[in-house]
């Protein structure tokens, strides 16, 4: 659906040149939730910019759909922006009109009547469940809210993609969940490709499907989230993972170690479906062995599970020797004994 | 006290100077909303960036703000001339008062226009608005109480501009207060005069202030 080609921008202040994107190449699948994770600076904001050329690429191609982005003139660029929606960190409502005008606004831009347009914009918010705040003014909104009024002034035109700049990134922990299920929603309800840029690795597990991992300009790692996650080949995606897992694994294991002399210390490691199946449970049911979990944490992605889980077996030696051998055979569960 | 006044000339002085403002400031808005766009849309990275029409409104806008307002009515009196026919009267200010308050005036709706969210002008264009969609249906609407309590400050300075105006012939209450008052030694009429201005700036100030907060849904 979207293809990206040698996309390049460089910005040129009086003393040096600044290259924020620098030669991306990305395929991005219809119906696909796109994350770029990045710290500030990484240029993840500049390359959102550039999908919808409110920064002009320097050099590259871009394609959504059949249309080349990059070869529109003004007129046509400003067509194709209306089957792309937008949504920003600062929500970028107007103050001045209600909720229901504010929603209404790319209505007008892109020529609906009146009737068609309340009919709309009525849809719109009880999609983004705002029912009953229609009249309200931004100033009157949470934060939360505001973002939802994004979300509804971002389809109202129906697109075909939607493009988020931190969507979440002005809004608590509880309320960017909202919106992630929100954001979710829409994209299996109207089969809608999201590209999303955020520098919470949180927001990526919870709804992205693939994601690049942007530093200085260039997409340092790519592919599915779970595979990202679990096999973190750069550095700055290593960093990331253990932002959201905690880094404190290696010292806790001599902790662990030291706490728990007896019987013998497991490591799990879940990856995909696997973390799904009841593997505790079934190891003590066919053995003869007492299970403790020490320490863990399981995460969920749009495509699977994974995590690392510490337990303590105790109980007979060959018993022991013989669940170790069953994990390893017949399940696809990592198993290493410390 | 008050033995000089004559009711009818007091009502037709504050009649030239209602008309004098009131006329000057629509001028005012006009041209003051057109030059602050213009400096606003062509400054560095506005809509239209032009660093030569931005640095020549600039300073057009700067050398009429900085020419002392009773200079300027003198250095316009031929303009004055051509344009209305004389140079007597308050119709003949007009010209003076809106040249002399509308680059005021232009600067405080430039600021305006800044204090407008740029993030709000993003997500017009990424929604596909035109430049004018922009202006009437964004930077307008955002800005409007600025606007307005910015016509407010330029209403009140033009007023005290009107009384200049009527020195030297304008009509008016201070050419009322001047002529009538201070020359034929009648005091009381510059101090009625003085009331009735104070009285028509706190009226403007009320309702400049009452329309901003009105709008004002921030």
């Amino acid at each position: 659906m979207i293809s990206i080609k040698g996309l390049k921008k460089q910005f040129i202040t009086k003393d040096r040149k600044i290259t924020a994107v620098n030669d991306v190449d990305l395929e991005i699948k219809e119906g696909e939730i796109f994350g770029v994770i990045g710290y500030s600076g990484a240029g993840k904001s500049t390359f959102i910019r550039l999908i919808n050329r409110l920064e002009e690429p320097t050099n590259g191609k871009i394609r959504i759909g059949d249309k080349e982005i990059t070869e529109l003139d003004s007129h046509e660029l400003r067509v194709a922006r209306q089957n792309i929606g937008m949504i920003f960190q600062h929500f970028n409502l107007l103050w001045s009109r209600t909720v229901a005008e504010n929603i209404a606004f790319p209505l007008e831009i892109a020529g609906v009547n009146k009737t068609e347009r309340m009919k709309r914009v009525q849809e719109l918010i009880d999609l983004v469940g705002l029912t009953g705040r229609e009249n309200a003014y931004p100033s009157q909104l949470s934060g939360g809210q505001k973002q939802r009024v994004g979300i509804a002034r971002a389809l109202a035109n129906k697109p075909k993609l939607l493009l988020c700049d931190e969507a979440t990134s002005a809004l608590d922990p509880e309320t960017t969940n909202s919106i992630l299920d929100l954001l979710v929603d829409i994209n299996e309800k109207m089969g809608l490709t999201i590209i999303l840029i955020t520098h919470e690795m949180h927001v990526i597990r919870k709804i992205c499907h693939r994601v690049a991992v942007m530093e200085e300009g260039n997409i340092v790692e790519l592919g599915d989230v779970l595979d990202v996650f679990t096999n973190p080949k750069q550095p700055v995606t290593k960093r990331f993972v253990q932002q959201m897992m905690g880094d404190d694994e290696d010292e806790s294991i001599t902790e662990l170690i030291e706490a728990n002399p007896d019987g013998t210390l497991l490591k799990l490691q879940f990856i995909g479906d696997t973390a799904n199946q009841p593997l505790i449970s079934r190891l003590s049911k066919r053995y003869d062995i007492d299970i403790n979990i020490l320490q863990g944490k399981i995460t969920n992605t749009q495509t699977g599970s994974y995590g690392t889980l510490f337990v303590q077996v105790l109980g007979e030696d060959s018993e022991v020797n013989e669940a170790i051998q069953y994990i390893r055979s017949k399940t696809t569960v990592e198993v290493e004994v410390i | 006290m008050f033995s000089n006044i004559r009711v009818d000339d007091l009502i037709t002085a504050t009649n030239e100077t209602l008309y004098m403002t009131g006329v000057a400031l629509v001028g005012t808005f006009i041209f003051g909303i057109l030059l602050g766009l213009l400096l606003y849309l062509t400054a560095n990275g506005g809509i239209w960036e032009n660093k030569i029409i931005n640095s020549l409104t600039a300073a057009i806008v700067n050398i009429f703000r900085s020419i002392p307002f009773i200079m300027l009515i003198l250095l316009l009196f031929p303009f004055t001339d051509f344009l209305i026919g004389t140079i007597r009267g308050p119709s003949a200010a007009l010209p003076a008062l809106i040249i002399g308050t509308a680059p005021f005036y232009a600067r405080l709706v430039e600021i305006a226009f800044r204090e407008v969210d740029k993030g709000v002008i993003e997500a017009a264009k990424s929604i596909g608005a035109k430049t004018r969609t922009i202006i009437f249906k964004v930077l307008i609407p955002e800005s409007l109480p600025a606007l307005i309590s910015g016509i407010t400050v330029t209403a009140i300075a033009l007023i005290g501009y009107t009384a200049i105006a009527g020195i030297i012939g304008a009509g008016g209450l201070g050419d009322y207060a001047y002529f009538y008052g201070f020359q034929r030694r009648q005091f009381d009429i510059v101090f009625v005069c003085i009331v009735l201005i104070l009285i028509i700036v706190f009226i403007i100030q009320f309702i400049g202030d009452f329309i901003t907060n009105k709008i004002d849904k921030r």
